[in-house]
């Protein structure tokens, strides 16, 4: 009685696509990573001799400020939860420090950028924790919010706004060592803290917790309440930081920047392997799922198609990804 | 609104009761009536000169949402959610414009049926994906959003296309007196000739089922996959027809789209309809979106900007479903 | 609907060799069911046995692993509910399949049920008051049954099941819908009938199929005295699996005067069914609780794990008042909790180690990082001494019942108990696990924990524990010490026998007629209990309703 329970395998068909669920299921990295490769030589294929050290940089560019993007949505959906309000707090925070940078200086301006962020973040937070409110109705109601507030304040502050800080322009746009782009000494402290917090942090695991099972959660002590105000904050926050780096990358002040970036970056957290029904994923499979869409896009753009094509390809991906997840973890 | 009157033999419910106990059954969609009248109340206190075009000008900026509002209502009362419907309204609303630019007015009769099987189509290949994919509605949908709104780009990168005259006509204008828009006597006749009988049907009766209860459904007898279909499919004709309502008020066809999904799920929940599934009807979302619209008309002659309108929308929707789930837990504890 | 079977065999439906398993537990192993034309067929077992996943998978609700299916001798599969019905195979749920948001008109046209003979047969069943206008959510719990029972006869199945049908009823209704089965005998349709109370059986039944762990033990004649062979068939070897606990540590406990009790309720009182709870705790003991299903017994161990907070009384811990706002401040007053619904208790996708650890880092301190060292040592202690099988570590939800239960235990254990709360823990896990549960749970008492055990299995009583408190109507009304508590003594006490009861079925009655669904539940329990009392409790040794799992998704 105790023990696994398995079926013996009678046929060698049946074996062979067991073992394939497997690792899907136990190692989704590996399938992952084969398909970025096959990405990675087809462009090249297409435009030989594409790849090389300035495509990658371009690749990265490109890639970091969604993957942190991606980041909100892959810890909100490990709770069970989304966050589509991202793409207009970063917006939002992009355009504070934008407009506000002449006035007051940079620091002071990301500062009151992140305060902005941060309450809105709380509201959701407490939305969702405390008021119980769906997240996609709380995260799409705190857009509008967000969106509306800083149209106002760019009708208010049209004359005194000035073009990109320099700073906040190399750090999203520029390149070192050829190859790099500064954005990774942003990214890289940021994801190390994401991916071992999530492994090794009491609160990481509390998000896989409060996601998988709230109940129990709830019975071994867990006030889900305070795991969920303090991650939309965090998203919030992170949202705002990928706010400033797309307006560095894009060079633009605009209070509607980043919002076609809000889908991007739930397909790359369901690509990576982050169910949105919470408890089970990962921040190491989001990246590797941004990476797969950057080149994916880049494939495209390369091959003359227009943005349309993307954005068909991207939907059809979402749901064949997310159906092959659900294939692979319903069986037991 | 289901079973008004008592059944013969088999109560002795006295009128007074049955009264009381519809006022309860509808009280939420009576507040939003009284919210309505108040509304006008203060807006023709405001802005005394609000009359005729007023009413006319409400009517057709309301059409296109309420339409999304009745589509979104339908899936949600199904117990589901569709947040590609600015993206179908999108698609057909360009697939009917290009249709119809410099054809003859015969011929717009024969695109605006095509749209309407377009939007049966889109709805049908949402709810089969829901249905047989088994991924959640919100990622499917979310996804298609995608998918319909690249395919819109794809029929015309740019705003453009033609309208039929009839079709502009159908929406413009007043019937009968000039106090009875055209456009809310289109949105009635719609809702009233579509959905009405539907839902004295036996499908129409499945679709509350599965969303109150989907496991009771299930041993019903109700064929659980095929209801949902059904729902998404019935979104689609909606969804289809506020695109054309776009197309009919526009004159073009726009391959972006509005923020028709967000302030469609937002009346929905306004209008009284439980996002759990199960309970509500079309005519509170309606009212819904006429009141979200007035707020907006009125915030423009207090001369207040209207991205605080949209801000103050946003507060209204995040309040709204915070007070409702309030009184849910509540109601749990007690 | 004309012919009686015209096969060989004669019988309306056979079913064998049906098999169903639910990722890692076994809810049907080899069943078999055979039921004659004009029979009334009791379907028996105890908690889990697979009675209720048998009558899923007669009406298309859920589709059997293996074994085939046979009506009126021609094989088939039934894909759905609504093909059974067509089919003449109608079933009464546990929780009736009616729509909430729908009002009984609106359920009957959902069924395709003719008006006419359901008001007949409400009327039959004594409720012809009832208004069809009436949203379904609004009528009480055991009305709502009658009406399901109602739509299904309306229909004239060839074979109606009715699973637990009686269990939330009160006595008036009971009594209808025994007559109303009972006039169905002889003639051509069947019906398959599961419940607990042997009283019943005796009364309707021709014939008992008993069902254990999944598998067809027996088929028996109801006659006068066949209920000992049914009550052996559910039990088998259950009984002599484990070896009765030696009682020396039972009644030898030394209890000084002034040792204060571990945990002490006065008066606790919590919903509609929890009236006046007061009992004592000491640390060191095992201290059963019994009760028949709905007591309060739940609403006990909610009050004292924090989930819910009482409405009235007193809870002292160490001899302090305590009030518990949220489980996190019961968990610090040492009370920890475990439930029979390991789909409570698990974060099913996540490792056996991270289900274990959990408590470990649910306060605000721990939120940082982990000391790994000190987790996988206390982690792996736990895991040792419950001798957890963590072949399938990765996903708990792979691990077998029995494994998974222990986890929820390790939890705890593994953190040091000081009180530990289970309710009905070895509920539907095999007897191994079962016995080494019972070891523990003797050994942490011996180290000083403090045991408070809910258990449906009277056995268990002089199995494990101390003393055993019983709970009837919300009311401590008896304390056993275990030399005492065999069966029948538990039983007795568990349905409040004394002279002095009184038969509240008039007060049952009304709670149907005008009361909410609650209060009727709980009237329709108390009176319940005095039916079954007519008969006596020494035939009654199944344990007290309890309710399968529905795990059939649509």
């Amino acid at each position: 009685m105790s023990g696994i329970a398995t079926t013996g395998p009678s046929r060698n068909r049946w074996l062979t696509a067991a073992a394939w669920r497997s690792l899907f299921r136990d190692r989704p990295m590996i399938p992952l990573l084969a398909l970025l490769l096959v990405l990675v030589i087809v462009s090249d294929i297409v435009r030989p001799g594409v790849v090389g050290t300035e495509w990658v940089g371009i690749m990265l560019r490109a890639a970091v400020p969604l993957a942190i993007l991606a980041a909100c949505q892959t810890l909100t959906m490990l709770t069970g939860g989304i966050d589509l309000s991202v793409g207009a707090v970063a917006s939002m925070a992009g355009f504070v420090v934008i407009s506000l940078v002449l006035s007051i200086g940079l620091p002071a301006a990301i500062v009151v950028a992140l305060i902005c962020a941060l309450i809105a973040g709380l509201v959701n937070g407490i939305g969702v924790g405390v008021f119980k409110v769906h997240p996609l109705i709380m995260t799409l109601g705190m857009s509008l919010v967000v969106l509306g507030a800083a149209n106002f304040w760019q009708i208010q502050t049209v004359q005194t706004s000035s073009g990109v800080p320099p700073a906040i322009r190399t750090l999203g746009s520029d390149v070192f060592a050829e190859v790099l782009p500064y954005s990774l000494i942003v990214f890289i402290p940021l994801a190390i803290v994401i991916l071992v917090g999530l492994r090794r942090t009491g609160y990481g695991r509390l998000l896989y917790a409060v996601g998988d099972n709230p109940v129990a959660a709830r019975l071994s002590g867990a006030r889900s309440w305070q795991v969920l105000v303090v991650l939309y904050i965090i998203s919030a926050l992170l949202a705002a930081i990928a706010g400033f780096l797309y307006a560095g990358y894009t060079n633009v002040a605009s209070v509607s920047l980043v919002d076609s970036a809000v889908l991007p970056s739930v397909a790359a957290a369901v690509i990576g392997g982050t169910s949105i029904m919470g408890g089970r994923g990962g921040f190491g499979g989001t990246i590797v799922g941004v990476l797969i869409l950057t080149v994916i896009s880049s494939l495209l753009t390369s091959l003359g198609y227009p943005e349309a094509v993307r954005q068909v390809l991207f939907g059809a991906i979402i749901v064949a990804v997310a159906a092959a997840y659900t294939r692979v973890t319903d069986q037991t | 609104m289901s079973a008004t009157a008592a059944p013969v033999g088999a109560v002795r419910a006295r009128p007074a009761d049955a009264l009381a106990s519809w006022l309860r059954r509808n009280s939420w969609m009576l507040g939003l009536v009284v919210l309505l009248a108040a509304l006008l109340v203060f807006t023709k206190f405001i802005q005394p000169r609000y009359g005729v075009t007023g009413v006319q000008g409400l009517a057709i900026s309301v059409l296109p949402l309420a339409l999304a509002a009745v589509a979104q209502a339908i899936v949600v009362m199904s117990g589901g959610i569709d947040l590609s419907i600015g993206s179908i309204m999108a698609l057909v609303n360009v697939v009917g414009a290009v249709l119809m630019a410099n054809q003859s007015e015969q011929f717009g009769v024969v695109a605006v049926l095509a749209c309407l099987v377009l939007g049966l189509v889109l709805g049908a290949i949402n709810g089969s994906l829901i249905v047989f994919t088994r991924v959640p509605d919100i990622v499917v949908t979310l996804a298609m959003s995608f998918v319909w709104a690249g395919c819109a780009l794809l029929v015309i990168a740019t705003p453009g296309g033609g309208s039929a005259k009839w079709l502009m006509e159908l929406v413009s204008g007043s019937f009968g007196s000039e106090w009875v828009p055209k456009a809310a006597v289109a949105l009635i006749l719609v809702v009233a000739v579509v959905w009405l009988p539907v839902r004295r049907t036996r499908f129409g009766l499945s679709l509350y089922a599965i969303g109150s209860n989907r496991l009771a459904a299930f041993r019903s007898g109700v064929a659980v996959g095929r209801t949902r279909i059904l729902a998404y499919m019935l979104m689609g004709f909606f969804a289809a027809l506020a695109g054309l309502s776009v197309t009919a008020s526009t004159g073009i066809g726009t391959p972006v789209p509005g923020p028709y999904t967000l302030m469609s799920v937002a009346a929905v929940v306004l209008g009284g309809v439980s996002l759990a599934g199960g309970r509500g009807g079309v005519f509170g979302p309606i009212v819904a979106v006429v009141i979200l619209q007035i707020i907006r008309t009125d915030m423009t002659f207090l001369s207040i900007d209207s991205n605080l309108a949209t801000v103050f929308q946003g507060v209204i929707l995040i309040g709204v479903v915070m007070i409702g789930s309030l009184i849910q837990i509540r109601r749990g504890r007690a | 609907m004309t012919s009686i079977a015209s096969t060989a065999t004669g019988l309306l439906l056979e079913a064998s060799g049906i098999s169903k398993t639910y990722g890692a537990v076994v809810a049907l192993k080899d069943a078999s069911l055979a039921v004659r034309p004009g029979e009334v067929h009791a379907l028996m077992g105890a908690n889990g046995a697979g009675k209720s996943t048998l009558v899923k998978i007669l009406t298309g609700a859920v589709r059997p692993d293996g074994g085939t299916i046979a009506v009126r001798g021609r094989e088939r599969t039934v894909h759905s509910p609504a093909e059974a019905r067509h089919g003449g195979l109608v079933s009464v749920y546990q929780e009736p399949a009616l729509i909430p948001d729908l009002d009984i008109r609106s359920n009957l046209r959902l069924t395709e049920t003719p008006i006419e003979p359901f008001r007949h047969w409400l009327a039959q069943l004594g409720l012809e008051g009832l208004d069809l206008s009436s949203m379904a959510r609004h009528v009480p719990l055991a009305s709502l049954r009658i009406v399901d029972l109602a739509r299904a006869l309306a229909s004239e199945p060839d074979v109606l099941m009715l699973d637990e049908m009686t269990a939330a009823l009160p006595a008036n209704l009971t009594e209808r819908v025994l007559e109303v089965v009972g006039r169905r005998r002889g003639g051509d349709s069947s019906v398959i009938f599961i419940s607990h109370r042997l009283i019943e059986i005796a009364a309707v039944c021709d014939r008992a199929t008993v069902l254990r762990e999944g598998e067809t033990v027996g088929v028996v004649d109801v006659t006068e005295g066949s209920e000992q062979q049914i009550v052996e068939h559910m039990l088998g070897e259950a009984a002599s699996g484990i070896a009765a606990r030696t009682g020396a540590a039972g009644a030898a406990r030394a209890r000084v005067a002034d040792v204060k009790p571990r945990v002490a309720a006065r008066s606790l009182a919590s919903g509609a069914r929890l009236h006046d709870a007061s009992f004592e705790l000491f640390a060191g003991e095992v201290l059963g609780v019994v009760a028949l299903e709905g007591q309060g017994q739940d609403e006990l161990f909610d009050v004292l794990a924090g989930s819910e907070r009482p409405s009235g009384g007193e809870l002292l811990v160490d001899g302090n008042a305590a009030s518990f706002r949220h489980p996190a401040d019961a968990i610090r007053a040492g009370l920890v909790y475990i439930a029979a619904d390991r789909a409570e208790a698990l974060l099913m996708q996540r490792s056996v180690r991270e289900n274990i650890a959990l408590p470990f880092i649910t306060r605000l301190r721990a939120w940082g990082l982990i000391d790994a060292g000190e987790e996988n040592r206390k982690v792996d202690t736990a895991i040792a001494t419950l001798q957890i099988d963590t072949r399938a570590h990765g996903e708990v939800r792979r691990l077998s019942g029995g494994n998974q239960q222990k986890v929820t235990i390790a939890r705890w254990v593994a953190g040091g108990v000081k009180t530990m709360l289970c309710f009905d823990p070895t509920r539907g896990i095999d007897i191994r696990t079962k016995s080494q549960i019972y070891v523990l749970l003797r050994d942490l008492a011996e180290a000083g924990a403090a045991v408070l055990l809910y258990t449906s299995e009277l056995k268990e009583v002089q199995l494990v524990c101390d003393r055993a408190i019983v709970i009837f109507g919300g009311r401590v009304v008896a304390e056993i010490a275990a030399a005492d508590a065999d069966e029948p003594t538990l039983l007795r006490a568990a349905y409040n026998l004394r002279a002095d009861v009184e038969m509240p079925e008039v007060v049952a009655a009304e709670a149907v007629a005008t009361g909410t669904a609650a209060d009727a539940a709980v009237a329709a329990s108390i009176a319940a209990a005095a039916t079954s009392a007519v008969g006596g409790p020494s035939s009654a040794s199944a344990p007290p309703a309890g309710g399968d799992a529905p795990e059939d998704a649509p």
